[in-house]
C-alpha cells in the first residue's frame, strides 16, 4: 500500500496536544486543527465546539490535495502554506512533515507574520512527534504486537453496527 | 487508510462512491443521508456544479457505534464521474478503503461504465492500490429503468471478479444499505486481519 496506516498512541496525541496548545496562545489564535492528507481529524484545541470540525477535515484535505495537483502541474513539489484571507477570520494552512495539515485560524488580535513564525516552530516540534509516532507503529507492528483492537472481532459485533 | 486512535478511542475509514457520469452516486449519499438518524451521521458536503453535476466530490461521515470500546466511523465519497475530472477523481482515492463501483443499468451506459471500470483501476494502480486487494463490490443501479440490461449480463461486463454485487435503485433507496453494508463489513474484516 502507498501509505503506512496511521495510528495514534496515547503518548504522542498528548505531546501533539501540549504543541498545538502552546501554538495557540503564542499566536494568539482561535483554534488549530491537525487533519491528517486523508481527511480525517487527529486533533484540534481553542474554540473547536464552534466548528463541524468533521466537515473541516475534509474540506481541509480536499484544498490540499487540489493545490498540490495544481503544483504538480506547474512543476512544484507541492505548496506548503496557503493563506485565506477573510473579512474577519483567517486560514492559515501548512503541511507538516508531508503527511499531516496544521490548520490556523486567527482574526485580527493576531497577524499573518506572527502566525508563521510560530507554526514554523512548532511544525519542527510536530515533525519529530510524527516521526517517532511513524517508527512506533512500524515497530509495532514488525513485532507483530497484538494490542489491535480488532483482531478479535467477531461476524455479529459486525452485524451489530448495522442493526 | 485507515486511521486508530488509541487516544480517543476511535477508527476512521474512507469509503469511494466510484462510476460514471450520472450512475447515481450522489443519490447513494443522499438516501444514506436522509435515512440515517441525526446523531449517527455528520453533514453532508457537495461540491457540485450549478446542474447538479459533482464537481469535486460529496462527502458524508457516518458513525456507526462501537466495537470493542472503539468508535467505528466511516466517511463516505464520491469522485465526479465525468471523463474529463480525472484529476479530482485521483485526489479523491488517496487513502481509500473500500471501494463501491455504481453501475448505470443502461443498454446505452454500458461503454461508459465499462470505461469507468478500467479508469478506476489505472487510478488506484498509479497510487499502489490493486482494486483485487481492496474491498471492493458492486452495485447495478437503476434497475427501476424500462431500459435495463439484465444482472447476467451486466455482471460478465462489469464483475469478472464476482465480488459482492447488489441491485439497486438510488431514488428509492432499495439496494442502498446493502451495498454500504457490504463493502463496510468487508473493511473491517480486512482490518480483523490486520493488513
Ligand atoms: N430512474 C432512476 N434514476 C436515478 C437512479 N439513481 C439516480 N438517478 C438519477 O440520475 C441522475 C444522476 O444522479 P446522480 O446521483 O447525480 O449521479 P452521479 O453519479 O453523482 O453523477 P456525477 O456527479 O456527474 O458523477 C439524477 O437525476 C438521479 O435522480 C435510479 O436508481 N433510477
Ligand atoms: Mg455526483
Amino acid at each position: 500500500m502507498s501509505n503506512p496506516q496511521l495510528v495514534m498512541y496515547e503518548e504522542e496525541f498528548q505531546e501533539i496536544n501540549d504543541v498545538i496548545g502552546r501554538l495557540l496562545k503564542e499566536a494568539n489564535s482561535k483554534v488549530i486543527f491537525l487533519v491528517d492528507k486523508n481527511g480525517q481529524l487527529i486533533s484540534g484545541v481553542g474554540e473547536t465546539e464552534r466548528f463541524d470540525t468533521t466537515s473541516l477535515a475534509s474540506l481541509t484535505a480536499g484544498n490540499i490535495a487540489a493545490t498540490g495537483g495544481l503544483a504538480k502541474l506547474i512543476g512544484e513539489k507541492e505548496f506548503s502554506i496557503l493563506f485565506h484571507e477573510g473579512e474577519k477570520d483567517n486560514l492559515h494552512i501548512s503541511i507538516v512533515a508531508g503527511r499531516v495539515i496544521l490548520v490556523v485560524l486567527f482574526d485580527s488580535r493576531s497577524s499573518l507574520g506572527l502566525v508563521r513564525l510560530r507554526v514554523k516552530k512548532s511544525s519542527e516540534e510536530l515533525a519529530s512527534i510524527f516521526e517517532k509516532l511513524m517508527k512506533k507503529s512500524e515497530e509495532k507492528e514488525k513485532r507483530g504486537s497484538s494490542d489491535f483492537p480488532f483482531a478479535e472481532i467477531t461476524d455479529d459485533d459486525i452485524d451489530n453496527l448495522f442493526s | 487508510m485507515s486511521f486508530i486512535n488509541y487516544a480517543s478511542r476511535e477508527i476512521n475509514c474512507k469509503i469511494v462512491y466510484y462510476g460514471p457520469g450520472l450512475c447515481g452516486k450522489t443519490t447513494n449519499l443522499q438516501f444514506v443521508y436522509q435515512k440515517t438518524a441525526p446523531d449517527a451521521k455528520g453533514k453532508m458536503i457537495s461540491l457540485a456544479t450549478e446542474t447538479e453535476r459533482t464537481l469535486f466530490f460529496d462527502f458524508l461521515p457516518l458513525s456507526l457505534g462501537e466495537i470493542r470500546g472503539f468508535k467505528t466511523r466511516f466517511h463516505l465519497y464520491t469522485v465526479p464521474g465525468q471523463v474529463f475530472y480525472d484529476a479530482s477523481r485521483k485526489l479523491i482515492l488517496k487513502g481509500v478503503d473500500g471501494v463501491v463501483f455504481v453501475a448505470d443499468s443502461q443498454e446505452e451506459r454500458i461503454d461508459a461504465n465499462i470505461e469507468s471500470l478500467e479508469n478506476l483501476r489505472l487510478n488506484l494502480k498509479e497510487q499502489g492500490y490493486d482494486l483485487d486487494k481492496l474491498p471492493y463490490v458492486v452495485q447495478y443501479n437503476k434497475r427501476d429503468l424500462p431500459g435495463a440490461m439484465s444482472v447476467e449480463e451486466l455482471r460478465r461486463e462489469l464483475n469478472p471478479t464476482n465480488v459482492p454485487d447488489y441491485e439497486a435503485c438510488a431514488t428509492t433507496g432499495e439496494g442502498v444499505f446493502e451495498t454500504l453494508k457490504a463493502v463496510a463489513k468487508s473493511i473491517l474484516v480486512d482490518l480483523k486481519k490486520g493488513k
